[in-house]
């Protein structure tokens, strides 16, 4: 056992040694939702008005309302990323050496996601910093619950990206991912505007968003970030990252990304 | 056996076969050249021996373990050079080994004095504190050489480790692994160059999946020369035994 949690305790150090070092990657995770809050969200407090639901006691400006919406929008990010550079060719060379490793495949992917999901939780918290700094707070507890929220959430999306980029073939670069994952997962949530919003304009659209994991990781986020416990946001995302992770064990061939590199 | 042992391998890419009944074996303490042209099968034998991949049909045994029985005893068994670098640039050459020695499960003192016993092996202890990115071609191989002996496998792996590389440091490098073997390794050295292999080495030809010899150089080469013997074995047009 002791094998094990040095293995994870290396890959964690590295991914976050090599993030810190990626200037450019950290910029970028930062400014992505810091545009969303600051101006997206200016222009859009007029339009959107946003009622008392829970968790909130009390009427909210739609920056506060978005804000764990965006904390999630940078796992989705992070997630996809750090998996399809896991598979693709990029990773192949390192993604090899770390399979030489005699501890077991899913345990080194596993590490792997879990150091991803690291990475996102320092991004997140640089991100909340600068909105706390514009004004946009959570009680203090929530700096402190949003903590294991996020580590499911992001082992959740985490695991999507991996069994995204391991099975859909078609998917080969991050743009494709943008359209058919990334974008179609924030819009269809409660990221950007709650359900019973979405309900006055189409029912179906609305039905569909009640079905989408993220949804499900934004709740989870959004309650912790007031001290509460979502419990059936917190079932949804534990149970699609267990079955995103076992499907992507079971779709992860490392034959064909051999072949993709060779090709 | 203690050394590796590869006994009817076949392996197929849908359609594609890209090994056929591969068998041969490599005793501790001699250097073994897989001698091929490129696409002879080289680098699919090289996954399966790494546990890449998998294949139903026959059996690899490292170390006396059986990589399809006991992937974990054979892996811990095993150092890989790969053909592909697989280093972070932007990290000194310490925490490179200090990446992989936890992947082996290896920490504190006992991976500081791992890492150490291995740079110094192959002359590159005075770089520890180093870029990766600083290092020219050849001490980045040698690097990858120390960490593929820090956990102290019985087997080394190289896949062609000497591309891209010029004359002295191929040399160098050629003489370094030809040292470990020496000093019991059981090496399966993957190229296409000759002049990289020994007369007594061993070498086994893999053309077109299959393996046409497998002999000390001195007897392949037959008085004609290593790189005649080779270049008529594996000419265009020759037919590959069935």
């Amino acid at each position: 056992m002791k094998a094990w949690l040095i293995a994870l305790s290396a890959i964690v150090t590295r991914e976050n040694l090599r993030f810190v070092r990626q200037r450019g990657r950290f910029l970028a995770a930062l400014v992505r939702p810091l545009v969303w809050l600051i101006v997206f969200a200016a222009g859009f407090r007029a339009a959107l008005g946003v009622s008392i639901i829970p968790p909130y006691q009390t009427y909210i400006t739609y920056e506060v309302y978005i804000l764990p919406g965006l904390c999630g929008m940078i796992q989705l990010f992070n997630g996809m990323q750090s998996s399809l550079s896991l598979v693709y060719d990029q990773e192949m060379g390192s993604m090899r050496l770390l399979l030489t490793s005699p501890l077991p495949r899913w345990w080194l992917l596993f590490s792997k996601l879990l150091a991803g999901v690291i990475v996102s939780i320092l991004q997140v918290a640089v991100f909340l910093a600068i909105a706390a700094l514009t004004g946009i707070t959570v009680p203090p507890i929530g700096y402190v619950a949003v903590l294991p929220a996020l580590v499911i959430s992001g082992l959740m999306l985490g695991a999507l990206g991996l069994l995204v980029s391991s099975t859909v073939r078609q998917l080969e670069n991050f743009a494709g991912v943008m359209n058919f994952v990334i974008f179609p997962m924030f819009f269809l949530s409660s990221a950007l505007y709650p359900l019973w919003k979405m309900a006055e304009s189409s029912p179906l659209l609305r039905d569909i968003c009640a079905l989408n994991p993220f949804t499900y990781a934004v709740e989870l986020i959004r309650f912790a970030l007031y001290g509460e416990l979502n419990l059936t946001a917190l079932a949804w995302v534990s149970v699609c990252f267990v079955l995103f992770m076992l499907a992507a064990l079971w779709g992860y061939d490392p034959a064909r990304a051999m072949l993709r590199s060779k090709a | 056996m203690i050394g590796l042992e590869i006994s009817h391998v076949s392996y197929s890419y849908g359609s594609f076969k890209a090994l056929d009944d591969v068998s041969f074996s490599v005793e501790p303490g001699r250097f073994c050249a897989l001698l091929g042209p490129n696409g002879a099968g080289k680098s699919t034998l090289f996954a399966l021996l790494t546990r890449l991949i998998a294949t139903g049909e026959g059996h690899i045994s490292v170390a006396g373990f059986d990589i399809a029985r006991d992937p974990r005893a054979a892996l811990a068994r095993i150092g890989v050079v790969f053909q592909q670098p697989t280093l972070d640039l932007d990290m000194t050459v310490r925490r490179n080994l200090r990446y992989f020695a936890g992947l082996h499960g290896l920490s504190g003192r006992q991976a500081a004095s791992a890492i150490e016993a291995a740079l110094t092996q192959l002359g590159m202890a005075e770089r520890a504190d180093e870029q990766v990115r600083a290092l020219n071609g050849g001490h980045r191989r040698r690097m990858e050489i120390a960490r593929a002996l820090i956990h102290g496998p019985q087997i080394l792996l190289l896949d062609e480790p000497t591309v891209g590389l010029d004359a002295a440091s191929r040399q160098a490098i050629t003489d370094h692994v030809h040292v470990l073997a020496e000093s019991g390794l059981a090496v399966l050295w993957a190229t296409h160059l000759v002049d990289e292999i020994r007369p007594t080495d061993q070498v086994v030809v893999l053309h077109r999946g299959k393996v046409l010899s497998n002999s000390s150089a001195e007897d392949l080469a037959g008085g004609q020369g290593l790189a005649k013997a080779f270049l008529s074995m594996t000419a265009e047009g020759r037919e590959v035994p069935v």
